[in-house]
């Protein structure tokens, strides 16, 4: 069923970033996912859609492994980034989740100030034990929120609660904190549902301003964001992968008859 | 017209007797609290009008009420005595239940977890002269022995045993405190990489800080209104002490020795009250100060709701 990816146009054959093999997920005796194979091109943005309840979230959920904090949870299957098997006995969460940063889909900034939000990844991930000196942490706070927008916004309002912003300034504060430990991947679950049209606009504005930088991998209920805001795009159906190709020839003839009918609004 | 509304059945009459009984437990809560403080207020009254120098209790460290000639009524000896306790106490108890809140809400599990929470709910049902039968028998002997003591019977006594005493009830509420911490919070920390340490340190116990507090300052709450415990393991001598191998007296322990062998009306019966009055007062700041940490920090020094940042004019 599964379609192979189309190779990006004009480019040199591009590592994967992600690559998932046969990738089955129980939640307890619920199989959520079933042989999910995924190739995520490196430095490209990549839109993950489907119907409700197919198993989105739970996919990107794999890839940090922060599906692991349920203790019913069961994986098979295998998932590289870069090469690099995440299920390595070898490696370590803490230096895996730094190079993959997460925005959910609802905004969720640290009951910190947001200074401190975006000091947050910096401070856990210390090299040599020792948090930044205060100017190299300024300059690091003034980077991440000119990177996502907000620097002259904030500004002034560094010690607010970024519990307190709103919810547009909110996610955008959850992008900007992934930024000081630089991760090489971005996934992102429905990062705009919950704002409005303008706060929406905003953030995949952003979010196409990103592009390059990082890999991203993008979950999104919205058909119009998908296409505006992706170059390639997975569509998934009840667990499984149907088809993967790139945006636009997705959207113009999917191959897939099912891709064809929920592009159309033919699920729910 | 409305027929139903107006018929005096049985039903109708339960439902007022049941919302008249509800109503009067509501109001007993009022009445007992208003009423123990006129009671109290009543009888310190006499003393606190005529003889009383508020100068002499707070500052006088010699409470000697049975003396013939010249009785005085310094409570200073006896502040210092319940507080050294009460601060030894929370020195023993936050450490405790501050880490058993931190096992039991965010590393036991399951049954495990259950049983725990159990367990520190029977602690807390033990009864106070059980825990000054300890102080007493077990722990007196202990200190003698291992400090070299001439008596066990001192604040360190007394400070360890109303630290255990407290710090059952300090885990349940600091566990609630941790329990509210929304869980979004610690998958947003993990999510970035942080251990679980990191995650307790630098996002639960912040969020939860202020149940934190309040769980403390109910245990202090609980140090100062202690009694028989106190009574037993503290020496009960009035004293200022300058160590923990010091015996003391507390202010509880006062008022449940001497009442009794008090005549009824005497300066020296309203001077207990007096006492009482005062631990009334600070147990009842007390709580009240816990009471606005569990809501939420002192008012105005934070703002709640979600009022967005202006955007900067362009
Ligand atoms: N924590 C969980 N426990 C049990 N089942 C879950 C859990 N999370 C998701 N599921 C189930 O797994 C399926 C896929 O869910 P999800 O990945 O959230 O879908 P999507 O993001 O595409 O809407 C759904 O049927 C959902 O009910
Ligand atoms: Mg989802």
């Amino acid at each position: 069923m599964t379609v192979a990816p189309p190779r990006a146009a004009g480019a040199t054959d591009p590592a994967a970033a992600i690559l998932v093999e046969k990738l089955s997920l129980w939640y307890g005796d619920f199989q959520a996912l079933f042989d999910v194979d995924l190739r995520v091109r490196a430095g490209a943005i990549t839109s993950l859609i489907g119907p409700s309840g197919c198993g989105k979230t739970t996919l990107l959920r794999s890839v940090n492994r922060i599906n692991e904090r349920l203790a019913y949870v069961r994986t098979s299957g295998s998932i590289r980034l870069w090469g690099l098997d995440i299920y390595d006995p070898a490696v370590e969460l803490a230096q895996l989740r730094k190079q993959v940063g997460m925005v959910f889909q609802r905004p969720n900034p640290l009951p910190l100030s947001v200074r401190d939000n975006v000091l947050f990844g910096t401070r856990v991930h210390v090299p040599d034990g020792r948090a930044p000196a205060r100017a190299v942490a300024d300059r690091i706070v003034e980077e991440a929120l000119r990177e996502v927008l907000l620097w002259d916004e904030l500004k002034d309002a560094l010690d607010r609660p970024g519990t307190q912003l709103s919810l547009e300034q909110q996610q955008k504060l959850c992008i900007a904190r992934l930024l000081p430990v630089k991760p090489r991947l971005l996934l992102m679950d429905e990062p705009c549902s919950a704002l409005d049209p303008a706060g929406t606009e905003a953030v995949e504005e952003l979010i196409w301003k990103l592009r390059g930088d990082y890999t991203i991998l993008i979950v999104t209920h919205n058909m119009a964001q998908a296409r505006r805001a992706s170059e390639e795009c997975v569509f998934m159906l009840l667990g499984e992968m149907i088809e993967h190709s790139d945006t636009a020839s997705m959207f113009l003839n999917p191959a897939n008859e099912q891709t064809a009918a929920y592009i159309e609004g033919r699920y729910g | 017209m409305n027929a139903a509304a107006d018929r005096r059945d049985l039903s109708w009459w339960v439902d007022k007797v049941a919302q008249i009984l509800v109503l009067a437990g509501g109001l007993s809560a009022i009445v007992f609290i208003v009423g123990i403080f006129l009671f109290i207020g009543r009888e310190g009254a006499g003393f606190i009008f005529e003889g009383f120098s508020l100068r002499e209790f707070l500052l006088s460290p010699r409470w000697t009420p049975t003396s013939n000639h010249n009785p005085t009524f310094g409570a200073l000896a006896l502040i210092a005595g319940t507080a050294s306790v009460t601060g030894l106490a929370m020195v023993v108890a936050v450490p405790f239940s501050l880490g058993a809140a931190i096992y039991i809400g965010e590393f036991a599990t399951g049954r495990g977890r259950e049983t725990l929470k159990v367990l520190v709910e029977l602690l807390a049902a033990i009864p106070s002269v059980v825990w000054g039968f300890v102080g007493l028998s077990i722990m007196n002997p202990l200190i003698v022995r291992v400090f070299d003591a001439p008596v066990g019977l001192n604040v360190l006594n007394s400070g360890i045993i109303l630290g255990l005493m407290a710090a059952p009830i300090m885990t349940t509420i600091a566990e609630d405190a941790l329990k509210a911490v929304p869980d979004t919070y610690r998958e947003a920390a993990e999510a970035m990489g942080a251990t679980r340490w990191q995650v307790i340190l630098k996002v639960v116990l912040p969020a939860g800080r202020n149940g934190l507090v309040a769980a403390t300052l109910l245990g202090v709450g609980r140090g100062f209104g202690e009694t028989m415990a106190v009574l037993m393991a503290s020496g009960h001598a009035v004293n200022l002490p300058t160590s923990p191998f010091d015996a003391v007296r507390a202010l509880t322990a006062t008022i449940a020795a001497e009442l009794g062998e008090t005549a009824e009306g005497s300066e020296h019966w309203q001077a207990l009250f007096t006492l009482g009055i005062f631990l009334f007062l600070v147990t009842f700041t007390i709580n009240f100060l816990a009471d606005v940490f569990v809501r939420g920090g002192l008012p105005g020094r934070r703002r709640r709701g979600r009022r967005p940042v202006a955007s900067a004019n362009p």
